[in-house]
């Protein structure tokens, strides 16, 4: 029960963005992709989304052969760094939207799907902004509707494409100690993504250093910080 | 004391030279004629005019541009959303090739496009001999008319909507992908509802110039009175047999339904305003 992925590879032109990326870690982990812009992490996390196709490798999750499941079964909540809010639908509709798009027979009764949405908003601390539309909302309240609407399928694995990049200083703090107690309250594996090392040792339980389409070490964030196995990851982490 | 102009400010003189001569063009150059054609065609009152148009002539004319504007655009519509859609939600080969393709129709006169339909499929044409075996009638026919209004009219709605999509891009149907959303799902609740103020501006232009389109299908239509005429053949027709009055009323009408199409779409952007401005200050 666990998250086993071996050898990727993926290729755009000529470009090689992932080039044998391996890595494993448990069911439930919160992992950190950090690296320089380049290296291959947010190819990575698309691949996982099933928004972009892998040239070679697998991805075991779950006893599932990841890879083979088409994106839209995956359950794999995405959050996205500009955060992708469906714009001409209120805050609840955006939550909303991944109940309301089930098939009749696993569509949740429209009163369970409001009540999913009350305690989501609740959870996010976006209580009373359900009728808002996402123009109306600032970056941090966007951001956190993202995550409500990722959250609200109950999804498998949470994937982070830097969510906190476009936010300034103080709301990033804010959010990723939010972000890190959402993921502990509900438990699922969370992957994510990150340029900003401080930001990636203060959340995640894995760190995945990433470097030219290959992870370069992964561990705890004590771990690697003690000890960085190549020049790549000492350098980096010393920037 | 000295007053001073803000930077950003043109002389006042200048400023009113200026708004009066964009003013005086448009008076000059696009509402004088459109009086023009209206009191001409109500040179000798309303009643005569009223007879041209309700003549045998003129009902088949604006019946044949009708049904051909009620086939042209829906088709247009279709294929303007799924170019528009493949070309900006999608990497793949040949891409810049389509989007040359589709701005042919814009590029090439009319009278052109015209002939190629005739090159194909007239009587010495590549599918002539064919057609005639089998007794189907496409050149100097309705299919004919309606197959050169959907070419000449095609980019309309897509050149519309692709630099609106493109401006969109795909974060918000990966997002609802991975929600779990299905192809149809994604497009219909979505994709649709974030273009459709393009997508109707797209279509009543396509309309407009659908109902209005001369040069082509002047060449494929046959001009025959009563049965391939359309209204602006009509118009063309009256006038060159110097029925001024005639000529000038169904002008007035063509002219009175591209007015109305405007109309429909001001009335619109005005009643749906607050939900134009959310959606575009996103």
């Amino acid at each position: 029960m666990s998250l086993i992925i071996d050898s990727l590879s993926k290729r755009f032109g000529t470009f090689a963005a992932l080039n044998g990326a391996s890595l494993t870690a448990p069911q439930g982990a919160f992992v950190a992709l950090l690296g320089p812009s380049g290296s291959g992490k947010t190819t990575l996390l698309r691949i996982l989304g099933g928004l972009e196709a892998a040239d070679g490798g697998s991805i075991r999750f779950a006893d599932m052969n990841w890879l083979d499941m088409p994106a839209r079964e995956r359950k794999a909540g995405f959050v996205f760094q500009h955060y992708a809010l469906f714009r001409h639908m209120s805050v609840a509709k955006n939550i909303a939207f991944g109940l309301e798009v089930r098939p009749r027979s696993k569509r949740p009764p429209r009163a369970e799907i409001k009540a999913r949405v009350e305690e989501l908003l609740s959870m996010m601390q976006l209580e009373g902004l359900g009728k808002r539309f996402p123009s109306q909302l600032s970056g941090g309240q966007r951001q956190r509707v993202a995550l409500a609407r990722a959250l609200a399928i109950e999804p498998r694995m949470l994937l982070l494409d830097e969510p906190f990049g476009a936010l300034d200083a103080k709301v990033r703090k804010e959010l990723r100690l939010w972000l890190r107690h959402i993921h502990d309250k509900a438990g699922v594996t969370t992957i994510f993504v990150t340029h900003d090392q401080e930001e990636a040792f203060a959340v995640a339980d894995l760190v995945a250093v990433m470097n030219q389409g290959r992870i370069e070490q992964m561990g705890t964030p004590q771990d690697v910080r003690r000890d960085p196995h190549t020049k790549f990851v000492s350098e980096f982490l010393s920037a | 004391m000295k007053r001073f102009r803000p930077a950003t400010d043109d002389p006042p003189l200048m400023r009113l030279f200026l708004g009066a001569a964009a003013i005086l063009f448009m008076l000059l150059f696009l509402v004088l004629p459109l009086l023009v054609v209206f009191s001409e065609a109500l040179n000798k009152g309303l009643g005569p005019a009223l007879v041209i148009l309700s003549d045998a002539d003129s009902l088949s004319a604006i019946k044949v541009s009708l049904v051909t504007a009620a086939i042209a655009v829906p088709l247009n519509t279709v294929f303007g959303i799924a170019a528009a859609w493949a070309i900006t939600k999608f990497e793949f080969r040949g891409k810049a090739f389509l989007v040359t393709l589709i701005d042919l129709p814009f590029s090439i006169s009319p009278v052109v496009a015209g002939l190629i339909y005739v090159l194909v499929f007239g009587r010495q044409g590549w599918l002539g001999p064919w057609l005639l075996d089998h007794d189907v009638r496409i050149l100097f026919a309705l299919p004919g008319i309606v197959l050169a209004t959907t070419f000449v009219t095609f980019p309309f709605v897509a050149r519309e909507l692709i630099p609106l999509m493109a401006d969109q891009g795909r974060d918000e149907e990966e997002a609802a992908l991975s929600l779990g959303a299905s192809g149809f799902a994604i497009f219909r609740r979505v994709t649709l509802p974030n273009i459709k103020w393009g997508l109707l501006y797209g279509v009543l232009l396509c309309n407009a110039r659908a109902l209005g389109e001369f040069g082509a299908v002047s060449v494929v239509s046959g001009h025959i009175r009563g049965k391939t005429n359309t209204m602006p053949l009509h118009v063309e027709l009256l006038y060159n047999n110097y029925d001024y009055v005639g000529a000038f009323s169904v002008a007035a009408l063509l002219a009175l339904l591209a007015l109305v199409t405007l109309a429909l779409k001001s009335f619109l952007e005005w009643h749906y305003a607050d939900e134009l401005a959310t959606v575009h200050r996103h």
